[in-house]
C-alpha cells in the first residue's frame, strides 16, 4: 500500500467504533457553509478541491481535533489569506473583537 | 462517450504516485489493477483546482477491483469487488 497523503487519507487503517450520534447543527456551522458557499460564487475560490487542499494539509493533530465545519473554516481562511483576500492581521484582529463581544455578552 | 480513451472492460493499472497535492485518489488503491466499469463523465482535474480552473478536463472512470486483491485476509467472498472513481490521467493500460 502507498504511503498516505495527508492526515484523510485513512483507507485500510483500524479506525474504532463508529460514533453514529446524530447531532444538531449550530448556527455558526451554518454560517460557514454560506461562506464558502459566497467565496465559490464570488470567485474567491476556485473549487471544493481547493478548500479540500487546505483541509488535507492540517497537521493530524488539527485534523483530529477539528470537527467537520471547524476544518472547513481552518481551510477557508487558509485559502483567503493565502489568496490575499484577507490578511493575517484582518483576520485575527476580527477573531479577537469577536472574543471581545462574545465576553461582553457571557457567551464565550 | 466518443472518444473516450479506455473502454468497458478494459483492464488498467492505478498510478502508484503521491503528488503533494489534494487528487482525489486514496493511497490503498494505487498500484493496483482493475477493470473498467462505465465512463462518468468529465471534470476539471483536482490538482488543478487549487490555484486555478482545472482545464483541460479529465474523463472519469469507474474501476472496478476485487476486494481480496486489495486486502490481505480479507474474509469476504471472491465476488466482492470496490467500485472507485478515478481520473483518466491516473490510469494506464494494464495487459
Amino acid at each position: 500500500m502507498a504511503e498516505p497523503w495527508g492526515p484523510h487519507d485513512l483507507g485500510g487503517q483500524e479506525g474504532g467504533p463508529i460514533d453514529l450520534a446524530e447531532h444538531d447543527t449550530a448556527y455558526w456551522e451554518w454560517q460557514i457553509d454560506a461562506m464558502v458557499r459566497l467565496a465559490l460564487r464570488k470567485g474567491l475560490i476556485s473549487d471544493f478541491a481547493e478548500l479540500r487542499d487546505g483541509i488535507e494539509r492540517l497537521t493530524p493533530d488539527d485534523y483530529e481535533r477539528c470537527t467537520y465545519y471547524e476544518r472547513w473554516a481552518k481551510s477557508l481562511a487558509y485559502a483567503l489569506v493565502s489568496r490575499g483576500v484577507i490578511t493575517e492581521k484582518q483576520l485575527s484582529d476580527q477573531v479577537d473583537a469577536v472574543r471581545t463581544r462574545q465576553e461582553a455578552e457571557g457567551v464565550a | 462517450m466518443k472518444g473516450a480513451g479506455f473502454k468497458v472492460g478494459q483492464r488498467v493499472r492505478i498510478a502508484d504516485r503521491t503528488p503533494p497535492v489534494h487528487h482525489r485518489v486514496p493511497s490503498y488503491v494505487k498500484g493496483h489493477v482493475g477493470s473498467i466499469e462505465r465512463v462518468c463523465g468529465l471534470h476539471g482535474e483536482p490538482e488543478k483546482f487549487i490555484r486555478g480552473d482545472g482545464k483541460p478536463e479529465r474523463r472519469i472512470y469507474r474501476v472496478r477491483i476485487p476486494q481480496n486483491e486489495l486486502w490481505r485476509d480479507y474474509e469476504g467472498t471472491d465476488r466482492d469487488r470496490l467500485e472507485i472513481e478515478i481520473f483518466e490521467h491516473w490510469l494506464e493500460l494494464a495487459e
